[in-house]
């Protein structure tokens, strides 16, 4: 029993940094039906970013309070992926709006192979660790160990998503991009000036990774240029799962798959008799989603579009 | 320019004389001229050609978009290594490996189609690469508790192809020259690549064709005009998994040695650039894709004598800067060329008629202002 439960902490955790990756794929692909493939490299870029401010920080001012120092890493991170977020779908996406629809699938690739190498030419090859700064206090809840990190991950993720929610629905930015997502032309009759309102969507869509990213970073211990590819997979897999475009599908993906994996990485091996071991917990979790994909094609909360003709 | 271009089209036969001789002589004009390395590139270009020939028949032809499809190629691959190496003790010749292999990867590929048939563009994206993931991670985990695939190690000693006793897997002796085994497997590919390319071109016209091309325009209106939709969209699946099952046979028989490594998600995503970078649907394009995408990072590898000839040092480590300068050519040549660089003739109509539209849409706002 206490297996069951640290391993759904550990799921809870994992699952909200899916979840805030998820929605910036699932809010970019509401709007351009775009798989964003740079995504979890943005992701990436925030980790490192924030990661080089602490380090510099610590540097100048060893006395300050850790948790301060991170704040500061992460102030720093968000405009920074704000900015890339902006650069790249003004150069990589606006461009190809009209093209075939998997023109701008490549070039999402091609700058997720941009920022990697650049990634690994500016932080080299090597992990970079994240200094061990933030309270390590621990709280045994029913037997299960939760960490002070834990819980502020979670709340975090938490927090962000209600902020999330509230700018979508209640205020005039969120309003113009569900109407340019419902329909791009007729948003653009009524006034909304469509260009402002995608490039707004990545941005903030960046804003969330950035957090995301360092908050893996600091629950892992490190980074490195090639997180970002993995990191974002597993984000989109679980936009798909919660059905993508959809916000609170994002949200409930991220948090499923993550206790999937969870849960798969602690079980597995007695459901199967010690066949399969813990290695295999992505198996897992992509036979669940393409289970669940197969019973509900268009994800958990996805709408079920009419076959059109 | 023009004129030779001009006189080309009129002599068919002529072209395809020329296109002949230069596909023989290729090897030996690469091999003596830039040295057995970039005569293995080759040799990879074919495989990829073969490769994305495949997968255009899966994404191109019938629409369905495949980010798992390296996995077909890992299967052909690790077919041929148990057929044809130490593993087991088996050693079958390569002509009955390899057609097992592509039936082999053709099953796998309707295991694959069956329970997507319902779903559509990125969801079907996204289960296809999850498939992939898990055939590689059963590929590097299956060395217990029986040992299936030597895990990440990989599986070594595979047998090279042999024709009537003659073994692909030593160099050749003649006339004085040293023929490494590149330069047969390079005819080897060639035959199945050109193989691969007749029945591709033979089928694209073909009522199945046809009808793989009128369920990516429209699934709805294909079953109601009495295509049966899940038996093609299957089909579509087997045969682009066959071709991967064979490529990846040759593969493995070219390089002894697999490993789980070689078969990644990004080799998957990199034959998908290939085809639509090169132009989706369209052969010729295809082909250039696959040509493009393999060559330039081995070209890229040139960068360190580049930089030391203009700067006189090497300032960046190649190896560091060459998929750096890859991602930026793959998105400067979509954003130069959107539809591909050589689109099907039919693509390129509606990209034109699509541009012609906006602008006509464009004159009758400014119409009414006026």
């Amino acid at each position: 029993m206490d297996i069951f439960l640290q391993q759904l902490v550990n799921g809870l955790v994992l699952g909200s940094i899916y979840a805030l990756v998820a929605l910036g794929y699932t809010m970019v692909y509401g709007i351009l039906e775009l798989i964003n493939f740079a995504h979890g490299e943005v992701t990436m870029i925030g980790a490192m970013v924030a990661l080089t401010v602490i380090g510099a920080l610590l540097g100048a001012a060893p006395d300050l309070p850790g948790v301060l120092v991170v704040l500061a890493g992460i102030l720093v991170a968000i405009p920074a992926c704000m900015a890339l977020a902006f650069t790249i779908e003004k150069i990589a996406y606006r461009p190809l709006r009209k093209a075939p629809r998997l023109a701008p699938l490549i070039t999402a690739i091609g700058v997720s192979i941009i920022l990697q190498n650049l990634a690994m030419l500016i932080w080299g090859r090597q992990y970079v660790s994240f200094p061990a700064i933030l309270p390590t206090r621990k709280y045994e809840f029913l037997g299960a160990n939760i960490s002070l990190l834990q819980i502020a991950i979670v709340v975090l993720a938490l927090a962000v998503m209600a902020g999330l929610w509230l700018l979508v629905e209640k205020t005039r930015l969120g309003r113009a991009m569900r109407a340019t997502a419902q329909s791009r032309e007729v948003a653009e009759l009524m006034g909304v000036n469509v260009d402002w309102v995608i490039s707004a969507t990545f941005i903030i869509g960046a804003a969330i990774a950035a957090i995301a990213g360092v908050m893996v970073s600091a629950y892992y211990g490190l980074a490195h240029y090639y997180m970002g590819f993995m990191l974002g997979l597993k984000a989109f897999s679980a936009a798909v799962l919660g059905g993508i475009g959809n916000i609170a599908g994002a949200m409930l993906g991220g948090l499923l798959l993550g206790v999937i994996e969870a849960l798969g990485a602690g079980y597995i091996g007695d459901l199967t008799g010690g066949f399969l071991g813990s290695h295999y917990q992505d198996v897992f979790a992509f036979f669940v989603l393409i289970g669940v994909l197969v019973f509900r094609p268009s994800g958990l909360l996805g709408e079920r579009v009419a076959t059109r003709a | 320019m023009n004129l030779v271009l001009e006189s080309l089209r009129r002599r068919p036969r002529l072209v395809a004389i020329l296109l002949a001789v230069l596909l023989a002589a290729l090897p030996f004009l690469m091999g003596f001229g830039l040295g057995n390395a970039w005569l293995r590139v080759l040799d990879f270009v074919l495989l990829y050609v073969l490769l994305a020939i495949g997968l255009n028949i899966v994404v191109g032809y019938a629409g369905l978009l495949d980010l798992g499809y390296i996995a077909f190629y890992a299967l052909g691959a690790y077919l041929y290594a148990w057929l044809a190496s130490p593993h087991f003790g088996l050693h079958l010749p390569f002509w009955a490996v390899l057609p097992i292999g592509a039936a082999f990867a053709g099953l796998f590929g309707v295991l694959l189609g069956a329970p997507t048939l319902r779903l559509r563009g990125d969801y079907l994206a996204i289960v296809t690469l999850g498939f992939g993931e898990i055939i590689r991670i059963f590929m590097n985990n299956l060395n217990a508790p029986f040992n299936l695939t030597n895990g990440p190690q990989g599986m070594n000693l595979i047998d090279p192809v042999s024709v009537a006793g003659f073994s692909f897997g030593r160099p050749l002796h003649v006339f004085g020259l040293t023929l490494p085994p590149t330069y047969f497997y390079y005819y080897l590919f060639l035959a199945f690549t050109l193989l691969a390319i007749f029945v591709a071109w033979r089928l694209q016209d073909s009522r199945i064709g046809r009808a793989w091309g009128a369920i990516r325009e429209d699934e709805v209106a294909a079953a109601a005009m009495g295509i049966n939709t899940r038996n093609l969209k299957l089909l579509a699946f087997a045969m682009g998994a066959s071709f991967g099952g064979l490529a990846g046979g040759l593969f493995a028989a070219f390089q002894g040695f697999i490993s789980p490594e070689s078969f990644t998600l990004w080799e998957s995503i990199l034959v998908l650039c290939m085809i639509v970078l090169g132009g989706m649907g369209n052969i010729p394009g295809v082909i250039l894709g696959a040509i493009l995408l393999t060559m330039i990072p081995e070209a890229l590898r040139y960068l360190g004598d580049l930089q030391r000839a203009i700067l006189g040092q090497v300032v960046v480590d190649p190896s560091d800067l060459r998929m750096l300068l890859f991602g930026v050519a793959l998105v400067g040549m979509m954003l130069f060329r959107p539809a591909g660089l050589l689109p099907s003739r039919q693509r390129r109509r509606e990209f034109a008629a699509e541009e012609g539209l906006a602008e006509q849409e464009q004159a009758n706002l400014y119409d009414t202002r006026n």
